[in-house]
């Protein structure tokens, strides 16, 4: 699924972080090319 | 979705074009799920934001997602992530996300 992609992460507050999504997806071997952690309203 | 991240995803598209970008979701239930993948689908469905009327028809996942874990070192995957599962409804978040990505690849 992850073959050839840059990886856009949207994370939220009040569920999964940002970060905590970049550092699996870079595990994963995949490029990452945006990060943020929302909070939905 | 922050009008700064639709503004965000809309010049990555312009910049490396849809086909090499994935979109991946941390969103705590279903109904904020499914609004942020129509959002890079279809586009933002509060007409608010950069990306309303523009369908990107990004492919979109939830981290927790069972094609997700299993690209992903399962160590990794269960120090970052794996706690939230006994958390959230991954069922119904998974169904929300779904149902706009097959529009996205239909």
């Amino acid at each position: 699924m992850f073959d050839g992609k840059q990886v856009i992460v949207i994370g939220e507050r009040d569920g999964i972080a940002g970060p905590a999504i970049a550092a699996c997806v870079q595990a994963a071997g995949v490029p990452v090319a945006y990060v943020a952690t929302e909070c939905f309203v | 979705m922050d009008l700064s991240t639709q503004e965000t995803i809309k010049r990555l598209v312009d910049q490396h074009g849809a086909d090499t970008l994935l979109v991946l979701l941390g969103a705590p239930d279903a109904e904020s799920a499914g609004i942020a993948a129509e959002t890079v689908v279809l586009g933002d469905p509060s007409w608010a934001g950069p990306l309303a009327g523009v369908q990107l028809g990004l492919p979109v996942y939830h981290i927790l997602e069972d094609q997700v874990r299993d690209a992903v070192p399962a160590e990794v995957w269960e120090e970052q992530v794996g706690l939230m599962v006994d958390v959230l409804e991954v069922d119904a978040i998974a169904n929300a996300v779904q149902e706009f990505r097959e529009q996205a690849s239909s």
